[in-house]
């Protein structure tokens, strides 16, 4: 035990002597949730958008006052014809278009059903969804309003060229995709990138001649990266709660024992890329190219799983992060219990159980 | 063990597929000689060393190292044998200081004899003016006595010592022999490889390996009666030769 505390302490002098790892593991985190906070973010404040009112009745215009009411948009101009939807979005001075069809009121009230066309712009996918989504809402209370003193239903059928989006409304959903990615970088690539850098040295073999076994020496390596991904964790958790107000909704301490479980899954991949390549040049591109592009693209963090081509949804499966994004939503924003997250978890602990035993597996044949 | 052979290898074979690396040597090494392990490079030294040391399984042939069988009981070699490999494998960010007391630590000494060591070590090496700097910023002399220093922390009763003198000028090479010498008037055994045919001569005995085969083992001297040379270079070319 004493020879292990010792491993362990140099461990902690190779991380805080060396700056990059230094910044890697302590400024990344803090700068990417800041990032993701405040710069990219997919909430809309007064977005000016244009009408094109085929109908100009109390409906529609009711419509209209509750849109530019609210604070996520301002009614910049009214236009007349269809032929000049293109020419307003060329011009860059609005960002979408409601069209009202003929005959809006009418069509309401005699058969209960009436269409909303909304038109964006594309060009910036994020808040075109979040627009179409917004509107969405405004429409739909209004909807609601209508329905309280009547019998058959109105429908107001909005109709978006854009696919909806659920998954995209606020900063919020943010946090947990961060937290995956950090957590991964930390655990998988620092790790892979220590053990290997020991290999180039010369000072692995030192060590396995030395009594440590070899078991002893890898978890020698990977404990001082457990201790910074925990406190990594709590920072990022700590910044959701008081810096953007995000209250974590179900138990922390479910919420810390599967983070525990997601670093420990990432460190064993971190171990396994170790053992497959020689140099730390390799491990970090490994690190960069087979797990962090991975992570970011299909865990469902920027891009739907739902929209993604069938072949990708697939791949989707084997990312671990996929998985703890969902467990991370569920407990941070849901407020569920471990009963409706056991099989993500599941999954978690099955991959772990097979990287460590794949790179055990590797880790003889490399000593022989 | 009633013998005097602290190394005792016969038949020793590493095959890695359809090459075999290590073709069947046998030798023994005696307690307390410097023994010279020569060959050039992909000769199989290396590899040969790495069984003896515990960290490569042989393919088949018997082995002990300080009286233990290298299949049977690699753990309790590793607790007598000391290594320092041609890298020299130390931690540049570390200081000296900590090197000393991290691989003090990993061969469980006490802290009380970390300290004892790192004194004595540090005098007779005098470095004490550069015990706070950090390794990396020693020159490769320096680094070279300071990883041989640390290999014999634990007085290990054999120290395995890899291609020690690569890279390092002449008179660091000379210095490090002397080091070498007392090492050994100690009662340490010394195994060392090298493809430095000069440093073949400081040896109480060597063997020449050529493609896996050990093809002489003797001491230098009588090497060099039975191979009409001059020099350990010269009975190594003829080897080669063929």
């Amino acid at each position: 035990m004493k020879r292990f505390i010792g491993f362990i302490k140099k461990e902690f002098y190779h991380i805080f002597r060396d700056k990059r790892s230094l910044f890697i593991l302590f400024g990344m985190p803090v700068a990417q949730i800041m990032l993701f906070g405040f710069a990219i973010t997919n909430e809309i404040n007064n977005v000016d958008i244009a009408i094109l009112d085929h109908s100009k009745d109390t409906y529609t215009q009711e419509i209209i006052n509750k849109i530019s009411a609210s604070k996520y948009f301002s009614v910049q101009q009214y236009i007349a014809n269809e032929s000049s939807i293109e020419s307003v979005f060329k011009k860059g001075k609005v960002k979408a278009v409601l069209v009202f069809e003929n005959d809006f009121s009418k069509k309401l009230i005699k058969e209960n059903l009436a269409k909303v066309q909304i038109i964006t712009d594309a060009t910036d996918p994020n808040t075109a969804q979040t627009i179409s989504n917004y509107t969405n809402a405004i429409l739909q209370n209004y909807q609601k309003e209508l329905n309280k003193n009547v019998e058959t239903p109105y429908q107001i059928i909005t109709q978006t060229h854009m696919n909806y989006n659920p998954e995209l409304k606020s900063v919020f959903m943010f946090v947990p995709g961060v937290m995956t990615i950090i957590l991964m970088l930390v655990s998988a690539m620092m790790t892979s990138i220590s053990i290997t850098r020991e290999k180039e040295l010369g000072t692995m073999e030192i060590l396995l001649v030395s009594p440590l076994k070899p078991i002893q020496v890898i978890i020698g390596k990977v404990v001082p990266y457990i201790f910074l991904s925990v406190i990594n964790a709590i920072v990022i958790v700590l910044l959701s709660i008081f810096i953007f107000k995000m209250p974590v909704q179900g138990s922390l301490f479910l919420l810390g024992i599967e983070s525990v479980l997601f670093i420990i899954t990432s460190l064993s991949l971190g171990i396994l890329i170790s053992t497959i390549s020689a140099t730390q040049q390799t491990a970090m591109m490994i690190s960069l190219m087979g797990l962090m592009l991975p992570t970011i693209l299909l865990s469902g963090f920027i891009f739907p799983i739902a929209s993604m081509p069938l072949p990708l949804q697939i791949i989707s499966n084997i990312i671990p992060a996929r998985w703890f994004i969902i467990i991370l939503k569920g407990i941070m924003l849901k407020g569920v219990g471990l009963l409706f997250i056991w099989k993500e978890t599941l999954i978690l602990i099955g991959m772990t159980l097979f990287f460590i035993g794949l790179s055990i597996k590797k880790y003889k044949i490399r000593l022989e | 063990m009633v013998s005097n052979n602290i190394i005792q290898v016969e038949n020793l074979t590493k095959a890695f597929g359809d090459f075999t690396a290590v073709n069947a040597i046998s030798f023994e090494v005696k307690k307390g000689e410097i023994f010279g392990f020569l060959g050039a490079n992909g000769a199989g030294k290396t590899t040969a060393m790495k069984m003896l040391i515990g960290i490569s399984r042989p393919t088949s042939g018997k082995a002990t190292v300080a009286g233990f069988d290298v299949y049977k009981n690699p753990d309790a070699i590793k607790k007598n044998i000391g290594y320092m490999s041609q890298k020299f494998a130390l931690y540049d960010d570390l200081t000296v200081k900590e090197n000393i007391t991290f691989y003090g630590g990993i061969y469980g000494l006490s802290r009380k004899q970390i300290k004892e060591k790192t004194n004595q070590l540090l005098e007779e090496l005098g470095l004490q003016k550069i015990v706070g700097e950090l390794v990396g910023s020693l020159p490769l002399g320096w680094k070279q006595k300071l990883s041989f220093s640390v290999a014999l922390l634990h007085e290990p009763k054999i120290v395995f010592l890899d291609e020690p003198t690569g890279g390092v000028d002449p008179i660091t090479r000379r210095q490090f022999w002397e080091m070498i010498y007392k090492t050994a008037h100690n009662g340490t055994t010394i195994f060392v490889t090298t493809h430095y045919m000069d440093e073949a001569e400081y040896c109480d005995r060597v063997s020449i390996m050529v493609d896996g085969k050990i093809e002489a083992l003797d001491t230098p001297k009588k090497l060099k009666e039975q191979f009409k040379a001059k020099t350990m270079n010269d009975v190594f070319l003829k080897l080669a030769r063929g």
